[in-house]
């Protein structure tokens, strides 16, 4: 079943042509990879699925329904963006972790909180840390869990382990692997080869159109 | 009132303080000769026209003038409000109802508690000076909102990626901004009588009025500037921050 799908989508910004008719399908627990030199329009992809900018040509459908005609809060619930080098508000790491449950106006689950920062290999008392002494990989693994809390049914992950050193590029794999094997369908974007080499699915796009 | 008179001579010798900034701004090059020459014959002429106009609407003393005049010191007050917002998307209807509530609150509470009378030699003075302040805390709010709305531009982005809504994402910008437009009234209300003798005591004093009964204004002045810069700064905030989005809820 298709989840994702672009239909002849263009993307300009003033003069520029970013995305060139663009059209694709994505199936549900797919994991698929795009690759492309920067600057091809990657994650201007992304973002155009996250519903974080709007195409000026073309249609987005989310389980055969315009992406328009969905509030975009509640589709942003479900198809979630984890940005390339995220940035922390707040504080501390808990008022990170806890804003998913504040926007839902839910109870908070400590335990959940627990499960997932063991996942990520960094302890309960990580949460009272100030956000300004964080180094990338572990701002980068706060922000992804900040992002699949509540387990999206689409998750856009934006050169999410680009600058990180192996030891927390594997923790984030690892979280990877496991929220697509609970059914989450996977659209990342990346350089890193060893991600490209050990990829399924692999869309390529060179200048704003997809070439393979 | 012997002492407040002014002769027209006294005024022209008074002008030699024009030429002072006159001549810093010759020798000194600063090329502001003709602004300021063109802003102290606009000042003359306005302050003329609104005396004659004053005084007919003193004289006058109609409740439908008065309410005329506070809707056209509203006005004014917004649409110079509104053009210190420097996002394109900005909507003049924003300050005019900001200008509005924080006015007429404001106003409808002093003469409530019968501290002004309903008459337009006391309403419109005091509406002049509510809306001026106003004016000056809601610029401030909506130039505070454009700042901070390029600085926390990825921090919103990614709160809306996460599902939030577009007043959650902008809350810590709300915030920073309002605090912003009343932290000039609250500092002023520190100083005052040490720093500055404010307008309305000034006035009073060289009316002739016994300070000690000139302070009880000043006081009056400063708990309505609180409250008319608040309710500006909080109304103009919350309504202008939508204007950063559009109808999808994305960043514009």
């Amino acid at each position: 079943m298709t989840i994702i799908e672009f239909k002849h989508i263009s993307y300009q910004v003033k003069e520029k042509q970013i995305l060139h008719d663009v059209s694709f399908k994505v199936n549900q627990g797919d994991f698929l990879t795009l690759v492309g030199p920067s600057g091809s329009g990657k994650s201007t992809i992304l973002k155009l699925a996250a519903n974080l900018i709007s195409p000026t040509a073309g249609d987005i459908f989310y389980q055969d329904k315009k992406m328009v005609e969905y509030n975009p809060i509640q589709y942003r619930r479900e198809v979630s963006y984890c940005f390339q080098q995220p940035s922390l508000f707040g504080k501390t790491v808990r008022e990170n972790l806890i804003f998913p449950y504040e926007i839902r106006k839910q109870a908070i689950v400590e335990k959940r909180i627990d499960e997932l920062l063991k996942l990520v290999d960094l302890s309960a008392d990580f949460l009272n840390k100030d956000i300004n002494s964080l180094s990338g990989g572990e701002k980068q693994r706060v922000a992804l869990i900040r992002n699949i809390i509540f387990l999206p049914k689409v998750l856009l992950l934006d050169e999410v382990t680009t600058g990180l050193d192996d030891g927390s590029k594997e923790i984030v794999h690892q979280l990877i692997k496991r929220v697509h094997e609970q059914g989450t369908t996977i659209i990342r974007v990346t350089h890193d080869q060893s991600e490209i080499q050990t990829a399924g699915h692999i869309m390529q796009i060179k200048q704003g159109r997809i070439i393979k | 009132m012997k002492n407040m008179m002014v002769s027209n001579l006294s005024l022209v010798l008074a002008f030699a303080l024009v030429l002072v900034s006159i001549a810093i701004s010759a020798k000194e090059k600063l090329g502001l000769t003709k602004d300021i020459l063109t802003s102290v014959f606009r000042a003359i002429i306005q302050l003329v026209i609104i005396g004659f106009v004053l005084k007919f609407i003193f004289h006058a003393d109609q409740l439908w003038l008065t309410i005329v005049s506070t809707l056209v010191i509203i006005f004014n007050a917004s649409w110079n409000a509104n053009k210190r917002d420097p996002n394109p998307h900005c909507s003049l209807w924003n300050s005019i109802i900001a200008e509005a509530i924080g006015t007429y609150v404001t106003l409808g509470l002093l003469i409530f508690s019968g501290v002004i009378k309903p008459i337009p030699m006391q309403v419109i003075p005091i509406t002049g000076m509510i809306a001026g302040n106003e004016m000056v805390a809601i610029g401030l709010c909506y130039k505070a909102l454009h700042d901070s709305f390029n600085d926390l531009h990825q921090q919103v982005l990614e709160k809306l990626a996460l599902g939030s809504d577009i007043k959650l994402a902008s809350m810590p910008i709300l915030r920073r901004s309002i605090k912003t437009a009343m932290q000039p009234t609250i500092d002023s209300a520190k100083t005052v009588g040490l720093v500055n003798l404010p307008g309305m005591m000034s006035g009073l004093i060289f009316a002739g009025i016994n300070p000690v009964y000139a302070i009880k204004y000043q006081i009056m002045i400063t708990f309505m500037l609180l409250s008319a810069t608040s309710l500006g700064a909080v109304i103009s905030g919350y309504l202008a921050y939508k204007n950063y989005f559009n109808e999808q809820m994305q960043l514009r």
